[in-house]
């Protein structure tokens, strides 16, 4: 029989805690398929704070879980003193664009040479659908149940298209996994952003719109459909900063 | 035991003139502190340090009462000259203080110290003219390792020795 | 006497540090202790080690974490506010059980406060400091030559209980320039990274992590066990405590770090007088040596035991649980950044004698 299919060997056969229609799910598994292409030795990952909190569980490599939004800042103590190995943080839009800015924009200015998988789907998972940074104007969340206004919250922040304006960063991507089509660009993105640290080019990170159908009070289907219709307009996928491609 | 108070602008090379004694007690294998008080300001200002000179190991670092007073200016000489203890020695840059000491207790000595440099070719070296001083009239410290922890200190700046030691020599040859 | 050499506190404590095996070094500037990063961003490089001075306090303790939780020896040093800021990371690091070392010049506070020394952090370093139920092994070093040495061995301690260890000074000591002996470096050529560390290879072991999240109550539960397991023994093991002419006093001061010289002093000064005066002055703040204390408040010649400190009295009060009632404990303190004299604890010291 021919295998068309094939768990990395990157994860652990925990099975993953994650809501149904989570995109978690499919990023992890994106994310372990990247780092089994680069057939690296050593690969140490940082969790965040957030649903993925319990990453440590589910990559089968070593594992430091940070304090809230520290990952960026765990990860370059890590790379910094491990030169040679592999080193990624995974990180939400609470950890990374809200307790974690500073973190995030020193790592990138820095250009550390880590990858940094950023889960954005505009609210608070595990603490039960708050207002996130990433949430969008108008956006329904238990701090803001009418809706996200400008007066009270201001705007939505872009990370993306933020941290490309700094010199620091290799790579700058924002994808998504809305359907089958926008998952296989997105693992195209994850992998160049491990293959850019193999070679040593500096600080990678993907921006992934995700689905929370939970705290969006949706269906997985009606959720994937948002991210499609109303993440995608808000938050336009593209390349924001390609060090590689601007040498051509 | 010698306590010293060593006091002055900041700039006038008050901190550095407690660093030569200090490294010349060690060189002796004595013991010492030197203590520099610290402020927000990088440049100007007061500055002052407390050096201990002990041939056993120094307890406290903070001197209330100095067997001996270096004053590199007059706001320095005014803070500090009734806490001298009596029998203890005031050294005074009278290049900068016109004012005599009215104190008949303690021993002073006045040392031209800015114009003593400048016969020695270095305007800069004002507070070695007052480390030859110090170490003549102390008595706690010996002369030729005094000269020789200013080679040592001086070792990067080769160019600066010879017009350190003459200010030092200048310093010291005074009564 | 030329292998001595003329050395500030803060530089004594980046030298010990390399020569003890530290290789990481994360910062952030804050008075008065910029002299540790100043001088380990020259000094790193010599040794093959890495210096960030990182964007925050917060950012530099959890590099140590990062840098820590892979088995290398990583520190960081600070002063008073960014030790509040590196609170939370210390509680992870604790909880998470890595060792490193951080350094604490201490300044006057609360708030900004001001820059001169103070002994205004003993809770703050000795009670934990964060949330959670945790503790470091604290070191109060009172000269230029004892910061030196505790430095030094600090490394060995935190691997050995896989916790962090405080270095308590304050900006006097931080500042002051004494002659000392250096120790010769530790080889780390044959570094081995200890079992626990997630140094990232991935065949022929398990994979490793380095975290602080249960959320099952009894697996936490049997975690906080495990922690003060590792503190009593620490207790029993690592606790230093230095006594001075205690033997026949009457009254037995009390200090730690540089006040405790000022105190040594006092001593002197008072004893030339004809007082009965002794002093005792923990090293470790935390295990606190408590058992000299109860020797001494079981002593029949002592009558009164006096708490000195740069603070309004926060040591006192471990001096206090461990005298245990048994003979009154007072209080002398001066702060702000204001340091007393040896002078000023004689004239105390003489009011209790009336």
């Amino acid at each position: 029989m021919k295998k068309v299919f094939e768990k990395p060997k990157m994860l652990t056969d925990v099975p993953f805690h994650y809501c149904p229609g989570c995109s978690h799910g499919i990023v992890h598994r994106m994310v372990a398929s990247a780092i089994d292409k680069l057939n690296a030795e050593k690969v140490i990952g940082v969790a965040p704070v957030g649903c993925a909190v319990f990453a440590y569980d589910y990559f089968n490599c070593d594992m430091q879980e940070a304090a809230h939004g520290r990952a960026p800042a765990v990860a370059t103590g890590i790379k910094r003193t491990n030169p040679d190995a592999i080193v990624f943080a995974y990180q939400g839009d609470g950890d990374l664009a809200s307790i974690g800015m500073a973190e995030i924009v020193h790592a990138a200015a820095r250009s550390e040479n880590i990858t940094v998988i950023f889960i954005n789907n505009a609210i608070y998972g595990m603490t039960g659908g708050q207002m996130a940074p990433t949430t969008m104007i108008g956006q329904k969340a238990t701090t803001c149940q009418q809706g996200r206004s400008v007066e009270l919250n201001g705007y939505p922040i872009h990370v993306s298209e933020m941290l490309a304006q700094l010199q620091g960063p290799c790579y700058i991507e924002r994808v998504s996994t809305h359907d089958v089509k926008h998952v296989k660009q997105a693992e195209k993105a994850i992998d160049r952003a491990f293959r850019n640290q193999a070679e040593g080019k500096g600080f990678s990170l993907v921006e992934v719109l995700s689905s929370c159908p939970t705290n969006w009070g949706k269906n997985p289907l009606d959720a994937m459909k948002w991210v499609e219709e109303e993440m995608c307009k808000i938050y336009p996928l593209g390349v924001f900063k390609d060090t590689a491609k601007e040498e051509k | 035991m010698d306590k010293i108070i060593i006091a002055g602008f900041g700039g006038q090379g008050v901190l550095s003139l407690g660093q030569f004694i200090a490294y010349s007690a060690m060189y002796e294998g004595k013991e010492v502190s030197w203590l520099p008080s610290y402020g927000p300001e990088m440049r100007g200002g007061t500055a002052n340090c407390s050096v201990c000179v002990d041939n056993s190991p120094i307890a406290s670092p903070i001197i209330a009462v100095p067997d001996t007073l270096i004053a590199m200016n007059k706001p320095s000489l005014d803070k500090f000259v009734n806490s001298v203890r009596a029998g203890g020695t005031i050294i005074v840059n009278s290049s900068l203080i016109a004012d005599k000491v009215e104190r008949t207790d303690v021993k002073v000595i006045y040392v031209d110290a800015n114009k003593i440099a400048l016969e020695a070719q270095n305007p800069k070296a004002a507070n070695l003219v007052i480390f030859g001083s110090y170490v003549k009239h102390s008595g706690s410290l010996d002369k030729e390792n005094a000269v020789n922890t200013i080679s040592k200190i001086f070792a990067k700046k080769p160019k600066f020795i010879p017009s350190n030691i003459k200010a030092f020599e200048l310093g010291f040859a005074l009564d | 006497m030329e292998d001595k050499v003329l050395m500030k506190g803060n530089e004594a404590i980046a030298e010990a540090a390399i020569r003890g095996g530290c290789r990481a070094f994360f910062g952030y500037p804050i008075t008065p202790q910029n002299e540790i990063p100043e001088y380990m961003s020259v000094r790193m490089p010599e040794v093959g080690g890495v210096f960030i001075q990182s964007e925050s306090e917060v950012a530099a303790i959890n590099m140590v974490y990062g840098a820590g939780g892979t088995g290398v020896r990583a520190m960081t040093s600070s002063s008073s506010p960014g030790i509040s800021l590196k609170q939370e990371g210390i509680s992870y690091i604790c909880g998470a059980e890595i060792p490193c070392v951080i350094v604490n010049m201490v300044r006057s506070g609360p708030g900004l406060g001001g820059i001169q020394p103070a002994q205004c952090d003993y809770f703050q370093a000795v009670k934990g400091g964060g949330h959670g139920d945790y503790k470091m092994l604290v070191y109060g070093p009172n000269s230029v030559q004892e910061c030196m040495d505790l430095m030094y061995n600090a490394f060995d301690k935190a691997f050995e209980y896989r916790i962090p260890v405080m270095i308590l000074g304050d900006g006097m000591l931080g500042q002051i320039m004494e002659p000392v002996t250096l120790p010769p470096m530790k080889d780390m050529s044959k570094d081995i990274r200890p079992d626990w560390a997630t140094d990232g290879t991935r065949f022929g072991k398990q994979h490793r992590v380095i975290n602080s999240l249960y959320i099952q109550p009894d697996e936490l539960e049997a975690v906080n066990h495990k922690l003060f397991a590792k503190y009593d023994l620490m207790a029993e093991k690592e606790t230093m405590c230095e006594e001075y002419l205690c033997e026949d006093a009457e009254i037995v001061l009390t200090a730690y770090g540089t006040v405790a010289r000022i105190v040594k002093s006092a001593v002197d000064m008072l004893r030339e007088q004809g007082h009965k005066v002794g002093m005792i002055r923990p090293i470790t703040l935390f295990p606190f040596p408590t058992a000299n204390y109860e020797k001494i408040a079981n002593m029949s010649n002592v009558k009164e035991i006096m708490s000195i400190e740069l603070s309004m009295g926060q040591m006192i009060e471990d001096v206090k649980l461990s005298v245990n009632g048994k003979k009154p404990v007072k209080f002398y303190g001066r702060c702000g950044g204001n340091v007393m004299t040896a002078e000023d604890i004689v004239a105390e010291v003489l009011k209790e004698e009336k």
